[in-house]
């Protein structure tokens, strides 16, 4: 390929014991260049960004940096040479317990030619440059640890600039943005990418890549499946590399429940809302769409039990419900997937079979004694269902790629049925067949409960509900069949517009 | 199976069984019943206390209590027979109870005053040590004790209580199995079964692995973590009760390495059969394992004060075993 290229990859190779994960990738990346990298979950893309960023070693390639042999034995030596990387977990780019001020200018307190002491003046004057390159609006004494998600998101994408960078690696940067916060991340690539940095960013959402790629590099199963750098760029066939088969998109056949399962009135989550109503019919699904902090998350924790509303009540079948806790919730058939896997989902030590049991365990018992065989049925026969990826039930999650992980959890609260079945952001990290089955499956087994889901991206509620709720400001604004939606109003419901009083 | 494998999976087992194969060859009469039970008795109260503090791990806490727990239950038990002139049942009820009251203030500490775990039973572990001195002024006590009242305590241990610790069950050869191997081996038992094979037991590995997970499954989280402490405290006292079935005093000296010792033996149990997790099978594993070394070393003569320092060195390798070896959190 291209000599001119800043960074040049050759043939890598990577493998974890028998399995093959990285079939010799070849990737180049242009000074003042966006390539977007796209990818089904398992295809490989972390762990390539973990090599180039000196986490893992390869097993066979060569990689060049502006010419030179590049070599990174550890994450330290790739940002030295002018590599940097901004992981898609935030909590790896920042240490939580500082401030913004110290965590922006963290790689300067050690390193060669860093001061033996620690000048708090200094690191604030430091950090508000930073800072104010990056035209970030976050108070710098801080603690990280108090701050929203996005925030640290953000922090820890400009600590990363702070480098100044040949090379600079987003994983995923906007998956916990809010689009005025994207919005602040894109102007900044652009600058950047008018400085001549060459930019690897990961994305799967589709907004993100019409707005920022010059060039995109498609991967399947380990390998470069297709690299498009004509203009326009071919997004579609960037899809269909990644995929491997033709994509359809699939319009939802809207249906309409008459038997209301689950009521709320007057509910408010949040100090200065408005109340919310709503009714969910047996055998629909509905999405509930807003941006990032409008509230959604508390309102599926309201809804579970693990949150208390403000003011309110609710009704299960007519009867009164009111749980305080998840367990009072799970007993009336109320079930969550709550949002963020990793942290509030995934037990870590556990197999997929057991991971799946874990809330029915009293189902799964006799006198208190587990049932081994009973479990290792309901989870066979959700691997089944849900098409999970695995060598059997009894292999270890951190061995599943993202999508199946997000499959086991879903399977989770699948096993038993439920009267009203919601999901938090079950796409977040999840690749596009991944959510396409997740999606189908919810659709497919929705008769008889109420199925609610939250997701921040209007397509997932597209491809998924039977009828769109927007929310905004810690309450509903708005309310759609999915059937000939007049998108424009969604939207404009969904900003917080004029419109927000209205309806 | 990778010789590496192998080896975090059976590496412990190999070198007890090695070890005793060692110590059969160069140690006269290591090789006998005799010294099979003597190993077991001197691992008994430890191994019990090791049980305990295993469940606590398990729920991703730590309990540095233990051995106060257990020399206070001796010393409540001397009390109750020697001054208060009780008999043997109340003395084990007043054990008991104390184990139960220690582990629910453990709990409460840690899960509603939200004091780390270490420090809230280390704490724990000052205060007792010294209120169990304060009934006698600091004396050990045993019949015909003078009380700081200047009367004399001139009640005695019951023979019954005494048989905990000195009583001798026929096995094939008579007078073989002490009381107190017994008491070790039914509760290694139970603890076993409970976290392998019942709802609580799992639920309690998933109260240490992901604590929001378990609870937005519908675990009753914070009760979990304070019946762990409690099922410790309990385990202690009852490790507290054989120590002072043994000795028939409450001596004020005495149970200075219960905690250390129960401690390591749980900490290789993570290494047996390659867990990596807390585990009641390796728990009694290891704390054999240190017995067999003890004993061992004690029949060939070694001095008394590389005791420590051979445990200290099975517990560093036993470590690295569980967190290089099996290679977790990294590839």
């Amino acid at each position: 390929m291209g000599p001119d290229a800043v960074f040049h990859v050759e043939g890598l190779r990577k493998s974890f014991g028998q399995n093959e994960v990285l079939g010799g990738i070849s990737l180049d990346l242009y000074a003042g260049e966006v390539t977007v990298l796209m990818g089904a979950n398992g295809a490989g893309k972390s762990t390539l960004v973990k090599i180039i960023s000196g986490v893992y070693a390869r097993g066979a390639g060569t990689m060049r940096l502006a010419g030179k042999a590049f070599d990174p034995q550890t994450p330290a030596e790739a940002i030295r040479a002018g590599v940097v990387t901004v992981h898609q977990n935030i909590n790896d780019g920042v240490v939580a317990d500082l401030d913004v001020a110290t965590n922006l200018t963290l790689d300067r307190l050690s390193g060669k030619g860093a001061s033996m002491l620690f000048k708090p003046a200094n690191v604030r004057a430091e950090a508000k440059a930073v800072a104010d390159r990056m035209g970030l609006a976050i108070d710098l004494k801080a603690r990280v640890s108090d701050l929203s998600l996005a925030d640290r998101q953000m922090v820890a994408i400009a600590r990363a600039m702070a480098h100044q960078p040949k090379v600079l690696i987003l994983d995923e940067p906007t998956s916990s943005l809010s689009s005025a916060e994207a919005d602040r991340l894109f102007s900044l690539i652009d600058r950047l990418r008018g400085h001549g940095v060459a930019i690897l960013y990961i994305s799967h959402r589709m907004s993100d890549i019409r707005r920022l790629a010059d060039r995109i590099m498609s991967m399947r199963d380990g390998v470069v499946s297709g690299v498009f750098d004509q203009k326009p760029l071919d997004y579609e066939g960037a899809v269909n590399a990644m995929l491997g088969r033709k994509i359809r998109l699939d319009r939802v056949v809207a249906r309409s429940s008459a038997r209301a399962v689950f009521t709320a009135e007057g509910l408010r989550i949040a100090h200065g809302a408005k109340p919310i109503a709503m009714t969910l019919g047996a055998g629909e699904v509905v999405a509930i769409t807003g941006l990032v902090g409008v509230g959604k998350t508390a309102l599926a924790e309201t809804l579970f039990g693990v949150r208390k509303p403000l003011a309110g009540t609710m009704h299960m079948d007519g009867k009164p419900y009111a749980p305080d806790s998840a367990r009072a919730a799970i007993a009336a058939g109320v079930f969550l997937v709550a949002k963020d896997r990793a942290e509030s989902g995934i037990v870590g030590g556990f197999n997929i079979e057991r991971n799946i049991s874990l809330p029915f365990l009293r189902r799964m018992s006799s006198l208190g004694v587990m049932k081994k065989r009973a479990e290792r049925l309901a989870a066979r026969r959700q691997i089944d269902e849900l098409g999970i990826v695995c060598r059997s039930e009894k292999d270890e999650l951190s061995a599943l790629s993202g999508g199946n992980q997000q499959k086991v959890m879903v399977a989770r609260w699948m096993s038993q049925a439920s009267r009203l079945f919601i999901l938090d952001e079950p796409f977040q990290g999840v690749d596009i067949s991944a959510r396409r089955d997740i999606a189908a499956k919810l659709r497919a087994s929705a008769d008889g409960r109420a199925t609610l889901i939250f997701v921040t991206e209007i397509d997932e509620a597209l491809e998924t509900a039977d009828r769109i709720l927007v929310m905004s400001e810690h309450t509903i604004v708005g309310e759609h069949r999915n059937a000939d939606i007049d998108l424009d109003r969604l939207l404009a419901e969904v900003a917080g517009g004029p419109l927000h009083s209205a309806a | 199976m990778t010789l590496r494998d192998y080896a975090i999976r059976c590496g412990f087992i190999i070198l007890l069984v090695g070890l005793i194969a060692y110590f059969a060859i160069a140690a006269d009469g290591f090789a006998s019943p005799q010294s099979a039970v003597f190993i077991f008795q001197s691992v008994a109260i430890t191994g019990v206390l090791a049980l305990g503090v295993t469940a606590t791990l398990v729920v991703g806490g730590f309990d540095l209590s233990i051995g106060s727990v257990a020399t206070s239950a001796m010393m409540a038990a001397s009390y109750a027979m020697v001054v208060l002139e009780q008999n043997a049942i109340v003395a084990v009820i007043a054990c008991l109870v104390i184990g139960v009251i220690v582990g629910l203030i453990n709990g409460w500490l840690i899960v509603y005053m939200r004091v780390p775990d270490l420090l809230a039973t280390l704490g724990m572990m000052f205060l007792l040590l010294g209120l169990q001195r304060i009934p006698t002024e600091g004396r050990s006590i045993a019949t015909g004790m003078t009380m700081p009242d200047g009367s004399v305590a001139n009640g005695k241990f019951s023979e019954t209580f005494l048989a905990l610790g000195r009583h001798r069950i026929d096995f094939f050869i008579p007078n073989l199995i002490p009381v107190s191997v017994v008491v070790l081996v039914v509760l290694a038992l139970l603890i076993w079964f409970f976290l392998e094979y019942t709802r609580f037991g799992r639920m309690m590995y998933a109260v240490g692995s992901n604590e929001r997970a378990a609870e937005l499954a519908g675990a009753p989280v914070k009760a979990y973590k304070i019946w762990a402490y409690v099922i410790s405290g309990v385990f202690a006292s009852i490790g507290g009760i054989l120590l002072a079935a043994r000795l028939g005093r409450g001596d004020i000296a005495s149970g200075n390495n219960l905690l250390l010792d129960a401690v390591a033996a749980a900490l290789i149990g993570y290494a047996v059969l390659g867990a990596a997790k807390p585990n009641a099978f390796g728990t009694a594993v290891g704390a054999v394992f240190v017995g067999v070394l003890l004993q061992g070393l004690t029949m060939m003569n070694a001095p008394y004060y590389t005791q420590d320092f051979v445990k200290g060195a099975v517990l560093v390798v036993a470590l690295v075993f569980t967190f290089a070896l099996s290679g977790r959190g990294k590839r």
